[in-house]
């Protein structure tokens, strides 16, 4: 009876451990989603792409990653760039700045083109060094205005996520058109909750608006409590967070609970239906300025992205069976970037970032029409985004 | 100001009471066994998955609970035969690199199983939070405080007053003379998982409302636990509990009064702390021995 125990325990500890192995081998190389096929005559296009696609930022390098396999099929099918085959390799970061650097030095070393990457802002800008030394065109689908700021440090770095300062005015007009002039702001301990706390007590001053308290917490925390009883304490007239999904939803649930009755508004890092559902029906009443992709519905006809946002919409919600959110829409924009440049300027690194860079004018994405330019990696103006309350779960435009 | 201050003991006692669960399991096993399993917040993150998973399919919450906590109490035991017991004559600190091991392997296999995405579960009562002199109180608090309360309470009788108790506690004061006197230390050993893994898996299942799960939770909550443990003495289950509370209302009070930036950093300046001053912890006992 011992023995047989023990020989099924030791053959379950060996199915656990080869699982951990295959899993140990596939992280080094994991996701080496290479597509593309080679029968065709020519000779493939590599483009590289470092995401989030496990760890604490997953819910936004998820569907990065499948829109980009959705893309790159269907690029190929009809016929890649100029018959050539377009071979995408997606490398996972784990969440993590140092993963993120080895992953884009992997992706060097296999001679891609250009490099998408990050979904979130830490392990984009770990990037920008490698990127930078080894001139390689890098698309971001980061918040952080920092990815792409000051420029002249940051040529070859672009990105296609609206930066914090577009977010931050969508606000401080809503705040400026009800008169709330005293706020408080948490943030995220990281990258992207420091670039939002960075880019909004700046325009804050130069609108007149006190922040009266200033908050942080850990991402992995599990209770917000504390913070927001400072915040009770301050006698602010609205909350703005800067944060993500799950500790974004914590903090609504919190805020909730503590019968705080002031405006809470969010960042778009909320933009995904992941933040409603982990706050279990708290959500209703938080107003974020989000990408348009959410309320495509709601959006008036003339809208001139109002063609591309229902086409991606249509292939995704196709292929996965469900709807895209605002980070799909950021990878989809950063792959259709750097398709176009490379179709226009041909397999050259330096040719596809000068196009990149010079002849991005009026390109409509799925995030917003782009025109970048010497001065601006990111393109993207206040009327790519569009402010929205979430009723009954559901984002509502705010007129 | 003093409804700030009581809203702070509030939730440093949520928090608190969440690390007192897993440093109780941590104790449990330690206590019993000698060994310090760090495979620990993986029960915990497995047992909270298995029942959101279980619940997701349809059958009543209460059912998709005990299902889940048996299922970890089984993947616990076999844990301990399977690597564990081939090792059973090891040094201490060989066993619990096994562990460390075997939490990698868990990790794992619950990112396989579950992927990236954080799940949640419902609060167990309804209705909102409590409002008490200023303060709100989150009812699920009460559950997990409940849950450490009862499971103290069970492993107090069950040492004190069983003879299966009583044959654990010589097993951990001799395991030779338990064994001349016809105790076997290799079933308590395998019963200690099994008991530490269904206590794991209660506690995720406890504290899913309040932290919601994802497959790499139980990294941190092992180390919070490992502190509230050490703070109780290691070897002390009553400890453990006070550590637990303890280290959450500090916490608490940290982030809510000096600085948010403090918080996850206190944990290991208190450990630090008592480490160096009251290596036994605030209630353990000089002297104890470990089998």
């Amino acid at each position: 009876m011992n023995k047989s125990i023990r020989k099924i325990s030791l053959a379950l500890l060996l199915i656990l451990v080869l699982t951990a192995v295959v899993l140990m081998s596939g992280c080094a190389s994991e996701k080496q989603d290479s597509t593309g096929s080679r029968d065709q005559g020519k000779e493939p296009y590599k483009i590289g792409a470092v995401l989030e696609t496990s760890g604490n930022s997953s819910s936004l390098g998820v569907p990065e990653r499948d829109t980009l396999l959705m893309l790159v099929e269907n690029l190929n099918q009809n016929g890649g760039i100029d018959g050539h085959p377009v071979e995408l390799t997606i490398l996972d970061n784990k969440s993590d700045e140092t993963e993120a650097v080895m992953a884009v030095k992997k992706l060097i070393d296999m001679e891609v083109l250009a490099v998408l990457g990050c979904a979130s802002s830490g392990p984009s800008m770990a990037m920008i060094n490698t990127v930078q030394n080894e001139k390689v065109p890098m698309v971001s689908m980061a918040a952080a205005s920092s990815i792409v700021e000051p420029v002249n440090e940051r040529q070859w770095v672009f990105k296609t996520a609206q930066s914090d300062i577009v977010t931050v005015k969508n606000i401080i007009a809503y705040l400026q058109g009800q008169g709330l002039t005293k706020v408080a702001f948490l943030y995220m301990n990281n990258a992207y909750g420091d670039g939002g706390k960075v880019a909004f007590t700046a325009a804050a001053k130069e609108s007149g608006i006190e922040v009266v308290t200033e908050e942080k917490f850990e991402a992995s925390d599990n209770d917000m409590t504390p913070q927001l009883t400072k915040v009770k304490a301050s006698g602010a007239q609205a909350a703005i967070v800067w944060a993500i999904p799950p500790s974004a939803s914590i903090i609504t649930k919190n805020f909730r609970d503590l019968g705080l009755s002031i405006p809470l508004i969010h960042s778009h890092g909320v933009g995904n239906q992941k933040f409603i559902e982990l706050a279990q029906g708290t959500a209703d009443g938080v107003i974020l300025p989000i990408g348009k992709l959410a309320v495509v519905s709601q959006i008036p006809d003339s809208d001139p992205q109002k063609e591309v946002l229902e086409s991606y919409i249509a292939d995704y919600q196709a292929k996965y069976n469900t709807p895209p959110n605002s980070f799909g829409g950021y990878a989809s924009d950063a792959f259709n970037l750097v398709v176009n440049a490379i179709e226009k300027a041909g397999p050259d690194r330096i040719a596809i970032r000068d196009e990149l860079e010079k002849n991005t004018s009026g390109f409509i994405g799925v995030s917003g029409v782009f025109n970048i330019s010497p001065q601006d990696h990111n393109g993207l103006d206040v009327d790519s985004m569009v402010l929205v309350q979430i009723e009954g779960d559901q984002w509502k435009l705010i007129d | 100001m003093s409804d700030q201050l009581l809203q702070l003991l509030f939730t440093g006692l949520t928090l608190g009471s969440i690390y007192s669960l897993i440093a109780l399991a941590l104790v449990t096993t330690f206590k019993v066994t000698g060994i310090l399993n760090l495979a620990q917040g993986e029960f915990v993150a497995i047992g909270a998955l298995l029942a959101i998973s279980l619940y997701a399919t349809g059958i009543p919450m209460f059912a998709a609970f005990i299902l889940a906590i048996i299922l970890v109490a089984i993947m616990g035991g076999c844990l301990e035969r399977a690597a564990i017991h081939p090792a059973r004559r090891a040094s201490g600190l060989t066993l619990i690199i096994i562990t460390l091991g075997l939490s990698i392997s868990l990790r794992g296999l619950a990112l396989l199983i579950w992927g990236t995405d954080t799940y949640s579960l419902p609060a167990f009562s309804q209705g909102g939070p409590l409002i008490i002199g200023g303060a709100v109180l989150n009812p699920q608090s009460f559950w997990i405080l409940g849950l450490a309360v009862i499971t103290l309470s069970v492993l107090y009788a069950f040492l004190g007053l069983t003879y299966a108790g009583k044959a654990v506690k010589a097993a951990v004061i001799n395991r030779t003379a338990a064994r001349l006197v016809g105790i076997n230390p290799n079933t308590i050993s395998f019963w200690a998982f099994v008991g530490s893994g269904a206590l794991g898996a209660a506690a995720g299942i406890f504290i899913a409302p309040v932290t919601m799960s994802t497959y790499d939770m139980g990294f941190m909550l092992a180390i919070k636990g490992f502190v509230a443990a050490v703070i109780g003495g290691l070897n002390n289950i009553g400890g453990a509990v006070l550590g637990g509370l303890l280290l959450g209302v500090l916490e608490s009070y940290s982030a809510g009064l000096i600085s948010s930036g403090l918080k996850d950093g206190l944990a290991i300046i208190i450990l630090l702390v008592v480490l160096m001053v009251k290596p036994h912890g605030i209630l353990g006992l000089l002297g104890e021995r470990k089998i």
